[in-house]
């Protein structure tokens, strides 16, 4: 089994008589020795051999990385990947943005101003959590009508398009949690507000927003429930979810734009 | 005559199988009563752990009403049965600022409030700020004698009843009582567009008619 390395970085097998570059040995005399450089390719090679051996990726790389796609497959195809790519940036600032957070009522707000005025590099690592939050939910939806307006959620992916909307439910989740973390005026009554909203439900609403508020009313733990939520248990799902897409899609392929005629030799013909 | 034999028939569960240990008249085969135990065993392992876990999450709709709180707010020579006098009471310990919240209270008027049959009357009038549509914080406009929430457009009167906007019942009040010259207040209730006394409900929910059955109260701090 070859390894999943670039032709150019393989060794090349020796000719007779030579060494690796090409040069003889003069007179008899023994092939120059290895360079540093044959060194580092070979072991480079060797490593990813033996991981390879080990773990298959090769095989399964190759089906998952090198699928067929049909015809007519354009920049709209790749909106779903770049809302992935938003979630691991989200993910990536977020984990930095944990390490100088303080989930308490009475810290919350000076934390996260410390982060913005203090922090060295804060107020762009916060900025990117902020905005980048709006790009995944504007990502999303445009991936959600790309897969819509194409057609692609019929037979036989309806699945993914279930996983899919909970993957938006989710997201939209982590928008809410993550709004009430810089717990200043707006965050704190717009959140207020949205449970409020989960409380107008009949009969289940009231037990709703007791459980997002941890109580009654916005006590001490409700900021340590929203970012537990936040940075744990939607984020999790969401990380899950994307792996059983992912599987789906690898599994399914992709549709063709639906504008794309079918080609005479792959329609369906009918024997009378 | 001897009986015959307990198992003369061939089983349709084992039959032909040909695995081993698989005998006669069996109806649940060793092999799937070891699936199914053990299937029902990690279903407990799970279970022991998960639903301790989901409980301790859900923990706050398992909570009781906590006991009433009496907060001074002033003495009784602060009010008057004119006009309301805010006052900041706390409703949460322990979170500083967050936890408190701006009441409004005046001298209850036996001419102009309406007396419910059947209920007691407060002594004073403890109107929450607490928006009955979404939770906002309304303002008491003293110039109008109304009340008005910043969020949606909310318009309370004088008592409190809906006179504009989304909201859909009064403004909670709060039980009142004087001790020793000085007025406190107590556990939050509301009131339905009669002005009728319920037990505390969350923003959002109606209580005229059938709704007030399908908004379970909740317990208040």
């Amino acid at each position: 089994m070859k390894a999943p390395v670039p032709k150019a970085l393989r060794p090349s097998p020796k000719r007779p008589g030579q060494d690796r570059n090409g040069k003889n040995g003069r007179n008899g005399a023994p092939p120059a020795e290895p360079t540093a450089k044959d060194h580092v390719i070979e072991g480079t090679a060797t490593a990813v051999g033996w991981l390879d051996e080990r773990t298959g990726a090769t095989p399964f790389l190759r089906g998952f990385l090198y699928r067929k796609v049909p015809k007519g497959t354009n920049w709209y195809y790749t909106l779903g990947s770049a809302t992935m790519f938003a979630f691991l940036s989200q993910a990536i600032t977020g984990v930095f943005l944990a390490m100088y957070y303080e989930p308490d009522a009475t810290r919350s707000y000076e934390s996260a101003a410390h982060i913005t005025n203090d922090v060295f590099l804060g107020e762009f690592v916060r900025g990117m959590h902020k905005w980048g939050s709006s790009v995944m939910i504007i990502l999303i939806f445009l991936h959600m009508g790309r897969v819509f307006f194409f057609g692609a959620y019929k037979y036989p992916r309806e699945l993914n398009w279930i996983i899919g909307v909970l993957l938006l439910v989710l997201t939209l989740m982590m928008g809410l949690t993550g709004y009430l973390l810089p717990f200043d005026q707006r965050s704190f009554w717009a959140t207020v507000v949205a449970v409020n909203i989960n409380a107008s439900g009949p009969i289940i609403g009231p037990y709703l927003a007791d459980f997002l508020r941890a109580g009654s009313e916005f006590g001490p733990t409700t900021i340590s429930r929203f970012y537990s939520l936040h940075m744990l248990a939607v984020p999790g799902l969401i990380a899950a979810l994307i792996g059983a897409h992912l599987y789906l899609v690898a599994k399914l392929g992709t549709t063709a734009p639906p504008w794309l005629k079918a080609e005479k030799k792959d329609l369906m013909t009918e024997e009378v | 005559m001897a009986d015959p034999p307990k198992f003369d028939k061939k089983s349709r569960y084992t039959e032909g199988r040909g695995f081993a240990g698989a005998y006669e008249g069996e109806t649940v085969t060793r092999r799937r009563l070891m699936e199914g135990g053990a299937q029902l065993a990690g279903g407990v392992a799970v279970a022991m752990i998960a639903l301790p876990g989901l409980g301790f999450a859900l923990g706050p709709l398992f909570e009781d009403t906590t006991p009433t709180r009496w907060q001074d707010v002033g003495p009784e020579d602060d009010f008057n049965d004119q006009t309301y006098v805010p006052k900041v009471i706390s409703i949460v310990p322990q979170v500083g600022d967050a936890g408190k919240t701006t009441i409004y209270v005046r001298t209850f008027n036996p001419k102009r409030d309406k007396v419910v049959e059947g209920e007691d009357t407060q002594p004073y009038v403890a109107i929450s700020t607490r928006c009955a549509h979404l939770g906002c914080p309304v303002r008491y406009i003293q110039a109008s004698g109304k009340f008005v929430c910043p969020c949606h457009g909310g318009v309370y009167g004088f008592q409190g009843q809906v006179e504009g906007g989304p909201p859909v019942r009064p403004l909670d009040r709060f039980y009142t009582r004087v001790e020793a010259g000085r007025v406190q207040v107590g556990d939050r209730f509301s009131l339905n567009s009669q002005l009728h006394r319920f037990a505390p409900r969350d923003p959002s929910n109606h209580l005229d008619g059938l709704w007030q059955y399908l908004y379970p109260s909740r317990p208040t701090t």
